[in-house]
């Protein structure tokens, strides 16, 4: 242990702690800003310098290791000088339009300036009007230049979460920006638009693209059916938008909000995920049949889940090569929505030119994915319009609702039935479970062999989690699987992702079907989801997430009768003709750069 | 305090026979290599004046299968060319510190990372290299030395960002500690000394440390190459010993009308003229790298001041805070006050920033940049304001 004082309170820590961790331990609260739990230490903003006595420089605490006998100050007459000093230097080359601005109130260089900057600026304003440039090129991201403040906390989330680096620092000196390959706009480089470097941004300049004022013109427009279909992720991170604490689950007042907004029919996205699960598990299952019995060449497994379009883009930029093993499912939101203007509109017999489909999502890639052209196979837009958990707060806000005071709810029918296999899909692992639970009986005829359903290896916010499973008293049909141990593997993050495929292609690892997701924690972690984001509040949505599966009735996604009616009424059976036109897509290879 | 008379020296670039000094350091302990660099007194020749000799024991003391030895040859202060002339006349005496410093620390692997600018010299280098490679070769001993070099930027003289640029990344510093000694090049331990300093080596184990420390003051030993420019009669390259006065040295490089010397580059301090007679060049005193510029009564302070400024605006490499927007921030200020966009007050403002880019910089870079503004305006702040 290393012991140190810090405004002369004695202080141990582990060997390795840094300077910011033993004032944490003395509930010494230090300003940061560059920090961030997801990421390496950089110690480039400075604003958590403190004093170390007997030293000429001040030290950045976040990066600077405690060492025996250190005496730090933290509120020194040197510190404050200097700290006030680098707050009014990051003003300075802010644009502060914070009144406008789509973080104001959860910016945390405004907390910042709250604390240290009051009265006049000190230095000079560095932005010139005539020289700011948005790019708003991209369907999901927005990258405002004029307020980024260079942390790197992007450059970062980019490079060591999601192993994409669509974000790299580039010249120096005053010309120092964060910038793409050639600055080239956004919708032209690798970006996978997991909107991971939004929840890491400290200030505005990179937010989701909004579409907000587009779905309130839907919902005024008399002639137009909207619908809304909610993710699973949004409900248990809704509330921290709202003023919960993170874990909290908000479903039935969302429900109601939703109403309350104006939306003709709330629906949920947890309906079409079991859907996925019986067009993936087949899937699955037949890819499996193909390679074991017929010894087809062709057919590639792994089969890799492509429920997440940050995923689906990194194959498609990274590795097209492995592109045959990508499941042709399409995601939830997307199945959902060619549903909607098909089944749906025949069912409440409206024309689907007269639907408006939205859907809210934790995610800001998913705006990208309802914009790609394969996605109209309805006929129509499948999906019009995606608006993140974030912006969804933002409308109940405009709404005036207390939110706190709301009743609960159920959803609408048809289309808003659903299993606590739907609702799993929100965090890692989940998507596996649940075609577990539902392949294994499949080919069985039994549930899979886990206490209350819960298949717990594939659980957790481990990087890469592998299991297997024995089938055993194989159905007859499905003989040809007995005795084999299914090989699973599952990774969260595009860098886990990167590193479990590559494993898979150098022949080092072999399974069966590997679950993907782009962002950390899966879809609880997404993009679109509240700010901040970090492990712990993960941790607490993904416990939200399975209680959630807990108190369903129904547990497992073919038992969903609204799942059992679609493909009677409309679809006939799993990976028929109808389905595969409907709820299947493909993918192209994109640039490397 | 104890001053010297302005004397030249030739030691630098005496020319010395290498299989000598290498044969005469490779019968030395290890211990004793380092002890004799200790002993003289040597300090980093670059500027910063770090004991070369301590620096070697902290290296030496890691364990560790791999160390490294870089020669920081990023020749950026401007007014610094000192370097290039060691490294086309006696890159020999470079190669052969290295070694030194290699079997001290228990390197068998040199880098000398050049200035991009001076790529014309590689082929002669180059050759030199491999008569060197021969050489080591024959004596029985095993070091071998590459080139790496620059793209350019002068934040790649600073040792950590030099490291990360050898290894492939955007020239930026890293936090400290760890230090290089510790975790350097490719995270191994790591020497890095100037181009200058690996030839004192040179000479300490020719001459032996008291002959050397005969040189020089207490606290500032051996003699020094200085790169003499600006308004004086005979620029150039002078080999001089450590502490003299700065009025030493304006009586025999001024024009006459000396009215501010630059000791150390854009990142050096200005010494006024009421100052020439109680101001040491040297560690005691006014370090530097090698720069001296001299001004006469015809330039403008301001000008001068500017071009600084100017320059660190660009070679920040603009990692942190501080030096990034700081930079921006007194080259604007300083043209506002001149402009009268600002008031004359605002200076003050100016100094507590360029105070605070000293004690909040990440890396020696914007931590140097208060120097040359603070000792401009506290010198010559009517010719900054009219």
């Amino acid at each position: 242990m290393i012991n140190l004082t810090i405004n002369s309170k004695p202080v141990s820590v582990p060997e390795g702690s840094t300077v910011l961790k033993a004032a944490e331990k003395l509930n010494i609260h230090i300003p940061t800003l560059c920090n961030h739990d997801d990421l390496c230490v950089v110690g480039n903003c400075r604003v958590c310098v403190v004093e170390q006595k007997g030293a000429r420089a001040l030290i950045a605490s976040c990066a600077h290791p405690a060492t025996e006998g250190m005496e730090i100050l933290t509120n020194s007459l040197k510190v404050r000088n200097a700290r006030k000093h680098i707050v009014e230097l990051l003003l300075s080359e802010h644009r502060a339009d914070c009144t406008k601005c789509y973080r104001n109130q959860n910016c945390e260089l405004q907390t910042l300036a709250n604390a240290y900057s009051y009265g006049d600026h000190l230095f000079i304003n560095l932005i010139k009007d005539h020289e700011i440039m948005i790019d708003q090129t991209s369907a999901s991201i927005v990258k405002d230049d004029s307020k980024c403040i260079r942390c790197q906390r992007c450059v970062r989330t980019c490079a060591e979460l999601q192993k994409v680096s669509a974000l790299a620092v580039s010249g120096k000196g005053c010309n120092q920006k964060i910038s793409t390959f050639h600055d080239r706009p956004l919708s032209h480089v690798v970006c996978t638009n997991c909107g991971q470097c939004i929840i890491r941004c400290p200030t505005g300049a990179l937010t989701e693209k909004t579409q907000i004022e587009q779905v309130w013109d839907a919902i005024y427009n008399q002639g137009k059916h909207v619908v809304v279909q909610t993710a699973p992720a949004v409900r248990v991170a809704l509330g921290e938008d709202l003023g919960y604490d993170p874990g909290e689950r908000v479903t039935g007042k969302l429900v109601t909000a939703l109403r309350q907004i104006g939306f003709d029919s709330v629906l949920d996205t947890d309906f079409s995920a079991d859907l996925t699960i019986m067009e993936e598990g087949t899937e699955l299952l037949t890819r499996l049949k193909k390679v074991l019995v017929d010894g087809d060449k062709e057919t590639a497994l792994p089969l890799f889940t492509s429920c997440s379009p940050g995923w689906i883009k990194f194959i498609e930029h990274k590795k097209p090569g492995l592109i045959p093993h990508l499941s042709t499912c399409k995601s939830p939101q997307q199945m959902f929505g060619v549903l909607a203007k098909t089944y749906y509109a025949g069912k409440r017999k409206l024309n689907p030119a007269d639907i408006v489909s939205v859907s809210i999502m934790p995610c800001t890639a998913k705006k990208f994915e309802a914009n790609r052209p394969e996605m109209r196979a309805s006929g129509y837009k499948d999906v019009d319009f995606v608006l993140t958990t974030r912006e969804l707060a933002i409308m109940i806000r405009q709404s005036g609702i207390d939110f706190r005071a709301l009743e609960t709810d159920n959803y609408d029918s048809i289309m808003g039935t659903s299993t606590g296999a739907g609702v799993i899909f929100g965090a890692t692992g989940g998507v596996m479970e649940a075609a577990l639970r539902t392949a294994y009986e499949i080919v069985t005829g039994k549930e899979v062999p886990f206490k209350d359903l819960n298949i717990v290896p594939v659980r957790g916010l481990e990087g890469v989690k592998e299991a297997s499973l024995k089938i055993e008293g194989c159905k007859k049909e499905w003989a040809f699987l007995e005795g084999v141990e299914l090989q699973v593997a599952i990774a969260h993050g595009l860098t886990n992702a990167d590193k479990l495929i590559s494993k898979v292609v150098s022949g080092e690892a072999s399974y069966h079907f590997i679950e993907i997701m782009a962002c950390p924690g899966g879809c609880i972690g997404g993009g679109g989801q509240p700010i901040p984001t970090n492990n712990t509040i993960r941790q607490k949505r993904v416990d939200a997430i399975y209680a959630e599966d807990m108190e369903m009735k129904l547990r497992k996604s073919h038992d969903n009768p609204e799942i059992i009616a679609v493909y009677k009424d409309f679809l006939g059976e799993p990976n028929s003709h109808k389905a595969h036109e409907l709820l299947h897509t493909q993918y192209i290879e994109r640039i490397r750069n | 305090m104890e001053t010297k008379k302005l004397n030249k020296v030739d030691l630098i670039f005496e020319h010395v026979d290498p299989r000598v000094i290498l044969t005469k350091a490779f019968k030395m302990s290890n211990d004793d290599i380092i002890n004799e660099v200790i002993e003289s007194g040597l300090k980093g020749r670059g500027g910063a004046g770090f004991p070369t000799g301590m620096k070697w024991k902290f290296a030496a003391g890691e364990k560790s299968k791999e160390k490294y030895i870089v020669c920081n040859a990023d020749e950026g202060e401007p007014g610094t060319f000192k370097d290039r002339e060691i490294l086309d006349r006696v890159a020999y005496k470079v190669y052969s510190g290295m070694a030194i410093a290699g079997k001290a620390i228990g390197a068998k692997k040199g880098v000398v990372y050049l200035r991009a600018e001076y790529k014309f010299l590689i082929p002669q280098l180059m050759m030199e290299l491999d008569g060197f490679h021969t050489l080591i070769k024959d004596i029985g001993y095993n070091f071998q030395i590459e080139y790496k070099l620059g793209s350019g930027a002068y934040i790649c003289g600073e040792e950590s960002a030099l490291f990360e640029s050898i290894e492939g990344y955007r020239g930026e510093p890293r936090n400290k500690p760890p230090y290089p000694t510790q975790n350097g090049l490719f995270g191994k331990p790591t020497v890095i000394n100037n181009v200058e300093t690996l030839v004192n080596i040179v000479i300490i184990v020719n001459y032996g440390s008291a002959k050397y420390k005969s040189h020089g003051t207490r606290f500032s030993t051996g003699a020094k190459v200085f790169s003499v420019s600006g308004d004086t009669p005979n620029p150039g390259i002078y080999e001089l010993e450590l502490g003299m006065s700065v009025l030493e040295f304006v009586n025999e490089f001024g024009d006459g009308d000396t009215k501010a010397v630059q000791v150390g580059g854009a990142s050096g301090l200005c010494v006024p003229r009421k100052l020439f007679a109680s101001t040491i060049i040297g560690f005691e005193g006014v370090p530097t790298g090698g720069s001296v510029k001299l001004f006469n009564s015809t330039r403008s302070m301001y000008n001068v001041l500017h071009n600084y400024l100017d320059f660190f605006n660009e070679e920040s490499c603009g990692n942190c805070t501080p030096c990034r927007v700081g930079c921006q921030q007194l080259l604007l200020g300083v043209e506002a006050v001149k402009k009268g966009d600002m008031k004359s007050s605002y200076l003050n403002e100016l100094a507590k920033l360029a105070d605070t880019m000293k004690v909040a910089s990440k890396c020696g870079l914007g931590q140097s940049v208060g120097n040359a503004f603070n000792s401009i305006l506290e010198n010559f702040r009517e010719e900054i304001i009219y």
